[in-house]
């Protein structure tokens, strides 16, 4: 294996927790500048450990070569690589946009934020980023937790930052979810080392048996993850929180901070427990999926404030990760699988992008309530056009990121005669094509709206256009991608050991 | 340990996991809530010693209490920001709870 990849996975985890605390003791004007060096040796260690994992396959990384069960290990495969690929993007991205908008906030315009607390912004932030990356490689069940728990304190800490009502009780409701969730994970946790002796979740994949306490723990875990996760009917808390924290924070909750937690549903059931659980238990997720696709899209179509509805399409969103349980073809083909993981990259950086662009458009506006924004797309049309794009990518249209992954699911649903799903996903797409153009048609308008436009700055206009061709790219250059997600598979790996 | 005190320790975890969760989902205040949740954390801890001490070389085995420890770490940090925040709300709103629906 060589060393440096080893370096790459060391520094996604530790340059940022290192950064945060430097941050926090200077408390400067230049942090802001501190904050982009980091993303950007992140964006450059994200890519090397992408390329390390394309060209030599999976990696395990024992910290300071203590082994298990007391050491640590980290593991990058190949859906873990992507996403933290995805999260270097999305958090550069986000890292210029906030460093716009805070500086906004300095010259006194009316964004919602309490200016003392702008502070600390930056040192949460890079522990977030820190928490995320350590999350994906994380080798075993107890570390996610206590990753999973860095990223639920400093997120919920990120949304109080906007120091309002609304945005503390958002903030307050969101804590107890995730803490109860994490608290049932925990347990979870508890039973499986009691039963088998290890956490590590590439060897649980062999070991684990369909007896009681196996399946406790599997309900458990799955239980906790689904709160944090916010899939109907248990997403009350996700539309506040996600709607009421400053706009960069937002975008960064809907794109990184679900897939955490979706991402270790995932590693659970695919990687440990699919074999044992009954069919009953994928469809019923499955069929929370669908119920969350049609209620959050509907639900984002009636609201009259621009953040509620993009937090809204996330709930519908999150419901089109879940349908994999149901709709699952196996390894070999995959099709469901490269769809989710597809799925979770475009997402992400279309639903940042869509975000980003309510903050701009409601520093430039004052509000976010759909009426002012008449006529905003002439003043700011390449804000409203990175928005249309983002919708491109939310309603899966081509060419886009979006269209890929509903391509791959659709496909999978179809093959394997799961109509359900399949007609959800097309409905779906024609919902979520009425809320986009809903902005779009108020933005062209004829009227002015009475609102006084003030000029968006450089810093929050080009970064969520900058997201949302990416995610156009992605919808052209497929290949990498989805060699990406091949890697590490189950199936990857027992061919690898066979011949 | 014999079984009877190992069941006695866990059975007790998960009545204090139990009552924790009742409290989470019944109790509106706000600082019971962060009490219900340190009384969850409680009892699955307990659940961890307990099970530690079934390990099959007959000694305790100590992962489960390393992991009891880091548990309590995270758990402390939570609570700290759980009272930050209440402390935050009380001053913002005058309220020690939750209100049940938002309107502005």
């Amino acid at each position: 294996m060589p060393l440096e990849v080893d370096a790459a996975m060391m520094g996604l985890v530790c340059v940022p927790l290192t950064a945060a605390l430097l941050v926090f003791l200077t408390s400067t004007r230049a942090v802001a500048a501190w904050t982009m060096v980091t993303s950007a040796i992140q964006f450059g260690l994200a890519t090397w450990l992408t390329y390390g994992v394309l060209h030599s396959g999976p990696l395990q990384y024992q910290i300071g070569s203590w082994t298990l069960p007391l050491g640590i290990t980290l593991h990058a495969d190949g859906i873990s690589t992507l996403m933290i690929w995805m999260t270097s993007l999305v958090g550069g991205a986000s890292t210029i946009y906030a460093s716009g908008y805070l500086s906004a906030l300095r010259r006194g315009s009316k964004l919602p934020v309490d200016a003392r607390l702008v502070p600390a912004f930056w040192p949460l932030w890079l522990i977030l980023w820190a928490a995320l990356n350590a999350l994906f490689l994380s080798g075993d069940l107890f570390n996610i937790y206590v990753t999973l728990e860095m990223v639920t304190l400093s997120a919920v800490a990120l949304i109080g930052l906007a120091g309002r009502e609304r945005a503390l009780v958002a903030a307050m409701r969101y804590l107890i979810a995730a803490m109860t969730g994490s608290l049932l994970y925990l347990l979870g946790v508890g039973l499986m080392y009691a039963a088998y002796g290890t956490l590590a979740w590439d060897r649980l994949g062999g070991l684990v048996q369909a007896d009681g306490p196996t399946l406790c723990a599997a309900s458990l875990m799955t239980a906790g993850l689904l709160v944090k996760t916010a899939l109907f009917p248990l997403h009350y808390w996700l539309p506040d929180a996600h709607a009421n924290a400053p706009a960069p924070v937002s975008g960064v909750l809907s794109g990184l901070v679900l897939k955490g937690s979706f991402f270790i549903i995932l590693r659970l059931w695919l990687y440990i427990f699919f074999p044992l659980l009954p069919i009953r238990a994928g469809q019923l997720l499955c069929g929370l999926g669908m119920a969350a696709i049609l209620w959050g899209s509907c639900q984002a179509i009636r609201q009259q404030r621009v953040k509620q509805m993009i937090a809204y399409s996330t709930v519908a969103q999150i419901g089109y990760l879940f349908l994999i349980f149901g709709i699952w073809d196996g390894w070999e083909t995959g099709l469901a699988w490269r769809g989710t993981g597809y799925f979770m990259l475009s997402h992400a950086c279309a639903k940042a992008a869509a975000f980003m662009v309510a903050g701009s458009l409601m520093y430039a506006v004052g509000t976010d309530r759909l009426e002012d924004w008449a006529g905003i797309g002439r003043r700011e049309p390449v804000l409203v056009f990175a928005f249309g794009l983002a919708g491109v990518s939310l309603m899966g249209l081509p060419p886009s990121g979006g269209f890929i992954a509903k391509w791959l699911l659709l496909n999978a649903a179809v093959a394997g005669g799961h109509w359900m799903p399949a007609l959800v996903m097309i409905v779906g797409g024609l919902l979520a094509a009425v809320y986009v153009f809903r902005v779009i048609a108020v933005s062209f308008s004829d009227q002015e709206s009475s609102q006084s436009i003030v000029p968006v700055p450089l810093a929050l206009r080009w970064p969520p256009l900058l997201l949302a061709l990416t995610m156009i790219v992605f919808g052209v250059l497929t290949t990498q991608p989805i060699r990406l997600l091949e890697i590490g598979t189950p199936t990857t790996a027992v061919a690898e050991v066979s011949p | 340990m014999d079984t009877r005190t190992f069941f006695l320790y866990a059975v007790a975890g998960v009545v204090l996991f139990g009552i924790g969760f009742h409290g989470i989902l019944f109790c509106r205040n706000l600082v019971r809530k962060v009490l219900a949740l340190n009384l969850m954390g409680a009892g699955i801890f307990l659940v961890f010693v307990a099970l530690s001490t079934r390990a099959p070389s007959g000694t305790p085995d100590p992962v489960p209490q390393a992991m009891v420890l880091t548990g309590i770490v995270v758990a402390v940090s939570a609570t700290a920001l759980m009272l930050a925040l209440i402390r935050r709300l009380y001053r913002e709103t005058g309220f020690t709870e939750l209100p049940c629906d938002l309107e502005d």
